[in-house]
């Protein structure tokens, strides 16, 4: 079983970055068990080719725009993500689009997908998130968390698991 | 009164492009190429330190990270004229070819060959004609008829499943698709196994990256790949073998699918040697740098004054002041104030929009020139730079790609084609067969220095008082790629980035002469002004790392058709 937690955007372009910036958080807070990897994809396209070929389990964090009030966190699971992407709501969505194309035509694709995304305020050039967004990166991350749970992959805070093997061995 | 045709983009990755034509009598008369959006990084950079404007500047584009990251760090060692150690130069060597022979094998087969290739026609093939076909061809061995069969079933089950709608850059049976039912299935059996092998270049990309995309072992003065050849946490023996087991697959496949691809289909689209040429004055970097300081380079580099290989005059080291001096970008039809050209140097970002204005001001994009002049970069440049000076790989490949052609077209077919839409793709793989070959002669040259006792892979900068300056060069797999760097107390006062998008994808320059894709869409036939693939071939021959939606406007009813393109 392998799982990939994928963040996508353009992290000069302020909001744009929130899936990567959300990709990092939920990096720096969870240990990763084997077998589940966060990638920073900016804004690759062919380049994922690889790391994504023939994963179980594809939880993509973007920027996404919705047309609702910005900092809100949308959900899509299954189907509804290439769908969800080649009706352009994403500013990615060519890219990562032409990436799934080819993975499904090389029979490769991701068996099980999840899209998380976020409404963005700015879009203007900039490192930094706004607050209204950068508030709801725990948000995106508790709910990548949450996907992987649902489907028993458990990811344990920093810190737990060793100072739990720590008690063992003193024990 | 003809009608006017506007291609405009949809993503934001390195800029929104859009192409406006007139269409009259089935043909262009006029092309506008515009740069949807202000791309102005050095606002971000101004104040920050020089050393981290790599990691900064690599996430411009999406589609070439490590070219900016390599062209940044380049940038600030010439301000401060620090050597890199060999191992550093060769490391970076290694990351800069196996990033362009990617870039060149997915760019053909899975960016652009769909302009081409009908995928439905395929599925009228005869598998074992197929193989039969490509056997005479090439000693590869995934042409088999079996393979053929296999490819045709699984393309019917997807076709029959109706799945083709995720291409979204299909023109299925449109008028200008000329390529037999064999040569489309053979095709889209090149397309699957380049699938396969284009990993191979990236995995050498993350092994000496560390990281891909967005590599992270780069810095000013060398690289932070630490090598010891007992250690496995290190770039050791074992890593260095992978690499070169990659290296290999990669030549076997360039050399006999995609040199003989690009070949066929060429001979096939003969009538597209004569469309496309554009601005025939060429630019290309040297790269490659085979010594600590740049003065030596295993890819030479230059520039030929229209098309005319005998003027060609060479740019030699990092320091060069041909190449310093001649650079200049001209605002006159960019939403810039001023229309003076200015030295990047001395560039001014001072955005003045206007609104789209045919006559006036219609980009974002700056429009560079060298001395004066506009200029073509890219793989085309490059192959013939390389030629003019007399690089022995580049001519074994382009002769070998050309008797190809002829062959198959059964007509002499020589150099003078090259000056055109299909000859940009002819361009793009034989330097991809150079550069495989550098691959393995740059792999061997780090093993050799290794071998020799040296692990030094890193020089410390030193930023002194007061101002300097400095440009980085980088013959990036789409062309000349520069930054330039004015740095006041070690800290960035001035960034510039001259991107090859720029170069070619230009608007009117100070003497209102067209931009390279201005020039190249003029005259290109147009079949179906609903959907002008045939723009699209022009403009996706030099390899723009944007996607685009065409909107069609008819003038005479106002109905607007939209195609997605890519």
């Amino acid at each position: 079983m392998r799982t990939v937690i994928l963040g996508i955007g353009n992290t000069i372009l302020s909001d744009e970055g929130v899936g990567v910036h959300a990709a990092e958080a939920l990096r720096a807070a969870y240990d990763l068990p084997e077998g589940v990897d966060v990638i920073d994809g900016g804004t690759a396209g062919m380049e994922l080719l690889d790391p994504l070929a023939g994963v179980d389990l594809l939880v993509v964090l973007d920027a996404v725009k919705a047309k609702r009030a910005p900092g809100t966190v949308i959900l899509l699971t299954g189907k509804e993500v290439p769908v969800f992407f080649r009706s352009k709501l994403s500013p990615h969505q060519v890219s990562i689009c032409d990436v799934l194309a080819s993975l499904e035509f090389a029979g490769d694709p991701p068996k099980d997908l999840v899209l998380i995304g976020c409404e963005p305020l700015s879009l203007e050039l900039g490192t930094e998130l706004t607050p209204t967004v950068a508030e709801k990166v725990p948000e995106m991350v508790a709910a990548a968390v949450g996907q992987l749970a649902a489907r028993g992959i458990v990811l344990e805070p920093v810190g737990r698991a060793s100072a739990r093997q720590q008690r063992s061995l003193s024990a | 009164m003809g009608q006017r045709i506007t291609i405009d983009p949809i993503t934001r990755i390195e800029g929104h492009l859009r192409i406006d034509c007139e269409v009259d009598g089935g043909k262009v008369k006029k092309a506008w190429s515009s740069g949807q959006m202000w791309r102005g990084v050095e606002l971000i950079l101004l104040g920050r330190d020089p050393r981290d404007a790599w990691a900064i500047t690599q996430r411009i584009c999406g589609v070439c990270t490590t070219v900016h990251a390599i062209t940044s760090v380049r940038a600030v060692e010439n301000a401060l004229q620090l050597e890199v150690p060999l191992n550093a130069q060769y490391i970076r060597n290694l990351i800069i070819l196996a990033h362009a022979v990617h870039d060149h094998i997915v760019h053909f087969y899975h960016l652009s060959a769909l302009d081409w290739v009908d995928v439905v026609s395929a599925l009228k093939a005869d598998p074992d004609a197929t193989s039969r076909l490509a056997e005479s061809l090439s000693s590869w061995q995934g042409n088999g008829k079996y393979e053929m069969r296999a490819v045709k079933e699984r393309l019917k089950g997807f076709v029959d499943g109706g799945q083709l709608g995720i291409f979204t850059n299909g023109y299925w049976g449109h008028p200008a698709m000329k390529l037999p039912p064999e040569v489309n299935l053979l095709a889209v059996a090149h397309y699957l196994q380049a699938l396969d092998v284009q990993r191979k270049a990236n995995k050498i990309v993350s092994i000496l990256g560390s990281k891909t995309p967005h590599i992270q072992n780069v810095a000013v003065g060398g690289v932070s790949n630490a090598i010891a050849t007992d250690s496995y946490s290190t770039l050791g023996v074992e890593r260095l073998l992978a690499i070169k087991g990659y290296i290999d697959e990669l030549a076997d496949f360039v050399k006999n699918v995609y040199l003989i691809d690009v070949a066929a289909v060429g001979a096939f689209y003969a009538d597209w040697t004569k469309y496309g040429a554009g601005v025939t004055n060429y630019l290309a970097v040297p790269d490659i740098p085979l010594d600590t300081k740049g003065t030596k380079f295993a890819l030479p580099g230059g520039y030929i004054a229209n098309k005319d290989l005998a003027s060609f005059k060479p740019i030699k080291t990092f320091n060069d002041e041909f190449w310093v001096k001649g650079v200049e970008e001209a605002t006159k039809h960019s939403w810039y104030e001023g229309s003076k050209a200015l030295h990047p140097y001395k560039g001014e970002t001072k955005p003045q929009y206007t609104d789209f204005k045919d006559d006036g001001k219609y980009s974002w994009l700056k429009s560079p020139t060298f001395y004066g002049k506009p200029a073509q970069v890219g793989p085309l440049s490059r192959v013939l730079c390389m030629l003019a000076a007399g690089h022995e790989p580049t001519k074994k490949y382009a002769t070998a790609a050309l008797d190809t052609v002829s062959a198959l077209a059964k007509t002499k077919v020589g150099l003078d084609a090259m000056h055109s839409t299909i000859g940009r793709h002819a361009a793009r793989a034989v330097s991809c067969a150079v550069q495989v070959d550098m691959l393995a002669d740059q792999w061997q040259l780090l093993v050799n220095n290794i071998g020799k006792g040296d692990v030094t892979t890193f020089n410390a900068p030193v930023f002194p008082k007061g101002e300097i300056q400095g440009q980085g060069y980088h013959e990036a797999p789409r062309g000349a790629l520069s930054h330039w760097v004015v740095i006041d107390n070690g800290k960035i006062k001035n960034y510039q980035c001259v991107v090859p998008s720029t170069w070619n994808a230009c608007p009117r320059n100070e003497k209102d002469e067209p931009g390279p894709y201005e020039a190249s869409i003029a005259d290109n036939p147009i079949a179906d002004p609903e959907r002008p693939l045939e723009v699209l071939r022009t403009v996706h021959s030099f390899d723009p790392c944007i996607a685009c939606a065409i909107h069609v406007t008819d003038t005479e009813n106002g109905s607007a058709i939209t195609v997605k393109a890519k």
